[in-house]
């Protein structure tokens, strides 16, 4: 699966992809591809702050639970209703339709130091290989 | 979710067939010590492997078990001696050619490890045991036996393990084995010819809560590659795919059955584990015997139970249980979501006065107290034949 070049991304695996004051926050294809199916997501309610850097929530599969690091400050102003039915979602299109929450930002130049695509792609090669290596 | 200190893959240990589970692209996990298949993506993963077992068939690589013969010294009798002293089930009982499920005890009645003892002869025995507790048992056996006229071989590397899970798994060996399977009953064996290779262990045992078979081949690579293969071949009209550590775990939960670490351990006596029907007093003394009439006697301060999850949460290993006033009185031994049920179960250790069916416990996730109640297991329990499948209800 291509990373969108629009999208900025975290080393936790997170991306965001802002337009104007308001960025959509997900999990990228690396993330759901190690986590396996899907179950449940835990995330917060509409108005809820975040933090840069700061867990906001889970994505859950049977075996693991996986933190959710948000890449921006701000306020929540969209949480994704279609996860609690189909939560699997997030493994079939982590980039669209399986975004997690919108956020209002408190600080745009936050959006600066995360990685551009090629930067992540590079990211998670090394990680991959770095796997290899190590259990 | 690693330690600071993880062996790199090339110190942990591999099982004859890791190249082959590697080729199939399976996500690798440091089990033990041991570099293991968790799921295979490229067959669907956790979820489709559980239901293949459910369904159809599937197949695991159980290798990083250990294997302890315990037969004749110099006379006939020691073996079985030896193991009496040792275990706390009566393998007098057994029949040649019966197995059954045991569990090797402290002085103190809690637990070394679980095992399944198979009588392969008058005095020859078999005893299965766990990956991560190998060493320990095998030293066990060996201090514990010095006095008895027996011989103790750990035969752990001897064999590649395949644990061959499903309604459809006597399908497969028939296809694999001329030997009469009808003739072998739940935890009964045999040997014979396997793809080609004599004298090979079957057994009609399993860790999933479904019918299926063990069977112990030649740990060669060779061999064991050759019959991986040919299993995979003869299963692909069942339907038949790789199975890894994650849906052994969902499966054997579902089914109520323990694993070392978790349900047992060395802090945890026979009584509190709920394992009574394999614990026989009455058959003479054996190791933890004293222990275990004193523990009766003071009564259970904590006893296993199965809980469901009520409110939307997962409840896992090591989480807190608490009451409803928020005071904590138990913990989740093991706990995921149930990929035959479609709910989130738990086993845990909980006191007495609240392993009713139907009582409230709170689980603690993150901070928060979800909701659940205590229901009564197997959670699965496999369909008689020619039955439907059987969910085993909530109270």
């Amino acid at each position: 699966m291509a990373y969108p070049a629009k999208y900025r991304y975290t080393k936790q695996h997170e991306w965001t992809d802002v337009n104007g004051d308001v960025a959509t926050i997900g999990i990228t294809d690396y993330a759901q591809h190690e986590l396996g199916d899907v179950v449940f997501a835990e995330l917060p309610k509409v108005g809820a702050k975040v933090e840069s850097g700061k867990s906001f929530g889970t994505v859950e599969s049977v075996k693991a639970v996986s933190e959710i690091f948000s890449p921006v400050s701000g306020e929540i102003t969209e949480v994704n209703g279609e996860l609690k039915d189909t939560p699997e979602k997030i493994n079939s299109d982590p980039h669209g339709t399986a975004w997690l929450v919108k956020v209002r930002l408190a600080n745009p130049a936050e959006v600066k130091g995360l990685m551009d695509a090629a930067a992540y792609e590079a990211f998670i090669a090394e990680a991959e290989k770095g796997k290899e290596a190590s259990a | 979710m690693e330690s600071a200190n993880s062996p790199t893959v090339s110190e942990l240990r591999k099982t004859p067939l890791n190249a082959v589970h590697r080729r199939l692209g399976a996500k690798m996990v440091n089990f033990g010590g041991w570099d293991m298949p968790v799921e295979y993506p490229s067959s669907g993963g956790l979820v489709a492997e559980h239901k293949a077992v459910r369904g159809s068939v599937g197949v695991f690589d159980v290798s990083h078990m250990g294997d302890i013969r315990v037969r004749t010294g110099r006379s006939v009798g020691g073996a079985l001696a030896a193991v009496q002293h040792l275990s706390m089930n009566d393998a007098s009982k057994l029949a040649v050619g019966q197995a059954h499920y045991s569990a090797l005890l402290y002085p103190q009645g809690t637990f070394v490890d679980d095992v399944i003892v198979h009588r392969l002869g008058e005095d020859d025995l078999l005893l299965v045991i766990n990956a991560g507790t190998r060493e320990k048992d095998v030293s066990w056996v060996r201090e514990n036996t010095k006095d008895f006229d027996c011989v103790v071989e750990d035969l752990s590397d001897t064999y590649t393990q395949l644990a061959i899970q499903g309604p459809r798994a006597i399908d497969v060996m028939r296809k694999l084995t001329d030997a009469n399977l009808e003739g072998v009953k739940n935890y009964w064996f045999t040997h014979g010819t396997v793809c080609g290779l004599k004298d090979i262990l079957i057994a009609r045992t399993g860790y999933t809560g479904e019918d299926g078979f063990e069977i112990y081949v030649p740990s060669d690579k060779a061999t064991s590659e050759e019959v991986w293969t040919r299993v995979m071949d003869a299963g692909r009209e069942f339907g038949i795919i790789p199975c890894g550590l994650g849906a052994r775990n969902t499966l054997r939960l579902e089914a109520k059955m323990a694993l070392y670490g978790h349900e047992i351990s060395d802090t945890i006596n026979v009584w509190e584990a709920g394992l009574d029907r394999y614990c026989k007093m009455d058959k003479g003394d054996f190791i933890g015997r004293a222990a275990l009439e004193r523990a009766k006697a003071a009564g259970l301060t904590r006893t296993l139970v199965g809980i469901e999850m009520v409110d939307r949460g997962i409840a896992r290993d090591e989480y807190c249980c608490c009451s409803e006033a928020g005071e904590a009185i138990g913990v989740v031994t093991s706990g995921s979501p149930s990929p035959t049920l479609g709910k989130n179960i738990a086993l845990a250790y909980v006191p007495p006065a609240m392993s009713a069916l139907g009582t409230t416990v709170y689980v603690q996730i993150r901070g928060q107290r979800y909701k659940a109640q205590v229901v009564p297991t197997p959670f699965y329990k496999r369909p008689k034949a020619g039955a439907a499948p059987q969910v085993v209800k909530t109270a």
